[in-house]
């Protein structure tokens, strides 16, 4: 090999990595559409226009509003699984923390005998603490008990749903509501619209905010070094004299703490009451795990992961109204392609 | 007090909540024993409930729903063995995305199948028949629980003895634990191992296929969305507390059958169900952390539980 073409070699080595991933990442998209498109042709649908309907539906006129409001609380879980997903830790318990959070907001927001300037900030810090503490108590759960995170975290949102469950039927119901639900909060403690006329409410600010900041402690922070070399490698980590058992604890505090807030500031900003099953039932923190597996754990391309599946979410509810394919089928194309992506193997090996 | 509270009922309740558990958790104790981390039995399990309720609705009678339910989960497992053991991708991930995709697919394929969301029910559909054995079902307390039950339930716990038995003492199971303690020397010693990955994962995907048929055929005949409920789950951390030994694995899920069925009796003695509810969970909770403090403090210390998938650290030498 000549020295120039070396030299050549040598200036593009850095974006090869990339560029592979992207070309995987890419492929893995394909085939999820390829799977979505032959589902569609054995239960009788023409797939091509499913396709159209569903990425129209995603961008098409006031489409668009809809697809970034939905992006606030999938970019918010995505960031939440994304966090301590980088040290190589899976949170499971994403939706106990969601629920957590939005049920302590609205106590806050409807009872707290504060004037209603005071208690909205109060209800986001509190619905984010309550979420946070969930979190933790998994976190030291492993750390004192050796119950390992996976399952901790997945059995401890039964009883938070349980619990926000019955607290929103007995003690804190609003007679007047066909479904379990609190009284409505009233206007002054809501989070403001963002623009008139859309969906769009103060929340997407707060939540790009800290998504910006997650991605610049990832990057250019000794504590986003130390989380990620511990997700390639934990011993070394250990070796270089990284305290895992607090940065466990930490990371689930961030985790747990992001999703509470996402559920504080969708009963603030959009629900306006906290209902029973309302904040689970889209499955925002199911779609936002599946972007940061995605992006394996990096915050940006979490980010751009799960604004990419608020699109195709969007876009679902047009295919199921104009050619009525049921809009789980995002779901399935989500899981696919996560899947596609995690059985090309090598990358994440690592994980174990 | 005990009179009202251990009914004949009571422990109907306890079979009937081991067994979806216990199958799967046969399957996670193989996938263990063989070297791979199976969290994919909710996935499974809800794709055989699914697949059972298809069989019987459009096959009509229950060995369509049988053969169905099984088939249906092993090509389900299918996905798992090619990702996990062929590829070597990781399989928490793989899991996780696999029981997304199943809860995905079976709510997709229930509104285009059956026209309907949230749950399905048919009148016609067959279920699981309960047998009456001769003397068992005579007995007092334990009669209905342990002599009137369905057959699936008699071939869960023979299931047991047949899994822990051949595990311990044909030169297949030697051949599996090998390959779960070191896959390397397992190959040295000319075992294909990881066809026998592939084998016994495709193996537990046919047993998750039966407790999703005894979930959605067992004693109700219906299917509903998220029905396993995370009892998968559950099956997972029995596996762990069970240390992947067949029969200590039974002895968890005992106590899981045991405290769902004293969430559901409590409940009809008037605490509200959302309470009730997270009785299994909260049991599956305590009990891991339980064994996580005796290992603790045990004066020597011992390897992590936490099932890590190759190097099986966690089980002592045969």
């Amino acid at each position: 090999m000549s020295s120039a073409s070396v030299a050549i070699s040598m200036r593009l080595a850095p974006w090869l990595g990339p560029l592979r991933s992207m070309l995987r990442l890419g492929g893995s998209l394909l085939l999820g559409f390829a799977a979505c498109a032959g589902i569609a042709l054995c239960v009788g649908i023409d797939p091509r226009l499913m396709l159209s309907a569903w990425l129209k539906g995603a961008v098409e006129g006031p489409q668009v509003f809809e697809t970034v409001a939905r992006s606030m609380p999938l970019v918010g879980m995505a960031v939440a699984a994304a966090v301590p997903l980088r040290a190589g830790i899976v949170n499971l318990g994403a939706d106990g923390q969601l629920v957590l959070g939005g049920c302590a907001a609205a106590i806050v927001a409807l009872y707290l005998p504060v004037p209603a300037a005071v208690r909205l900030p109060m209800a986001l810090v509190l619905g984010a603490t309550a979420g946070g503490a969930y979190g933790m108590l998994a976190a030291l759960g492993e750390l004192y008990a050796r119950v390992p995170l996976l399952l901790s975290t997945w059995l401890l949102t039964y009883p938070a749903k349980g619990l926000c469950g019955y607290l929103v039927r007995a003690p804190l119901r609003d007679p007047i509501t066909a479904w379990p639900s609190s009284y409505r909060i009233e206007p002054a403690a809501r989070l403001p619209q963002l623009l008139h006329g859309t969906p769009l409410n103060d929340g997407l600010i707060i939540i790009a905010v800290l998504a910006m900041l997650v991605v610049l402690l990832d990057r250019y922070t000794a504590v986003g070094y130390e989380i990620r070399m511990r997700g390639l490698n934990q011993r070394f980590a250990l070796y270089g004299g990284v305290a895992l058992g607090r940065q466990t604890l930490w990371l689930m505090a961030a985790s747990g703490a992001l999703a509470g807030l996402v559920g504080a500031i969708m009963v603030l900003g959009s629900q306006y009451r906290f209902t029973d099953g309302a904040l689970t039932a889209p499955q925002y923190s199911w779609s936002g795990m599946l972007a940061a597996l995605l992006a394996g754990g990096e915050p940006l391309g979490a980010v751009v992961a799960a604004i990419l599946f608020a699109a195709l979410q969007t876009g679902g509810f047009a295919m199921e109204r104009s050619v009525e394919i049921p809009r789980v089928l995002t779901m399935v194309l989500e899981s696919m392609v996560i899947l596609f992506l995690a059985m090309r193997g090598a990358t994440w090996r690592r994980l174990r | 007090m005990t009179n009202s509270f251990f009914t004949a009922q009571f422990f109907d309740q306890v079979v009937l909540g081991i067994t979806p558990i216990l199958l799967a958790a046969l399957a996670g104790t193989l996938s263990q024993t063989v070297g791979l981390f199976n969290i994919a039995l909710e996935g499974q399990m809800l794709v055989g409930a699914f697949a059972a309720v298809a069989g019987a609705h459009f096959g009509g009678s229950l060995a369509d729903a049988v053969i169905l339910a099984v088939l249906a989960a092993t090509a389900f497992s299918g996905l798992l063995a090619l990702g996990s053991a062929v590829f070597g991708g990781n399989d928490i991930v793989i899991g996780i995305s696999l029981n997304l995709l199943a809860a995905g697919l079976t709510s997709f394929l229930l509104r285009s199948l059956f026209g309907v969301s949230g749950t399905f029910s048919d009148s016609n559909m067959p279920g699981l028949p309960r047998l009456h054995l001769p003397w068992v079902s005579q007995l007092p307390l334990l009669g209905q629980a342990l002599g009137e039950q369905n057959a699936l339930v008699y071939l869960s716990w023979l299931l047991v003895a047949v899994s822990a038995g051949a595990l311990r003492f044909t030169p297949w199971g030697l051949r599996v634990r090998g390959v779960g303690e070191d896959f390397r020397a397992a190959v040295s010693f000319g075992v294909h191992a990881q066809r026998h990955q592939v084998v016994v994962t495709l193996l537990g995907g046919a047993l998750c296929g039966l407790a999703g048929l005894q979930l959605s055929l067992g004693s109700l005949t219906l299917f509903s969305e998220n029905m396993t409920a995370g009892r998968g789950w559950i099956a997972v951390a029995a596996v762990m507390l069970g240390r992947a030994r067949p029969l200590l694995v039974l002895a968890a899920c005992a106590l899981f059958g045991f405290s769902d069925a004293v969430g559901l009796r409590l409940q009809g003695q008037g605490l509200p169900n959302q309470i009730t509810d997270s009785a299994p969970y909260v049991a599956t909770l305590v009990a891991l952390i339980v064994a996580g403090l005796r290992q603790r403090f045990r004066i020597v210390p011992q390897p992590s539980p936490l099932p890590t998938p190759q190097p099986e650290a966690s089980r002592s030498a045969p």
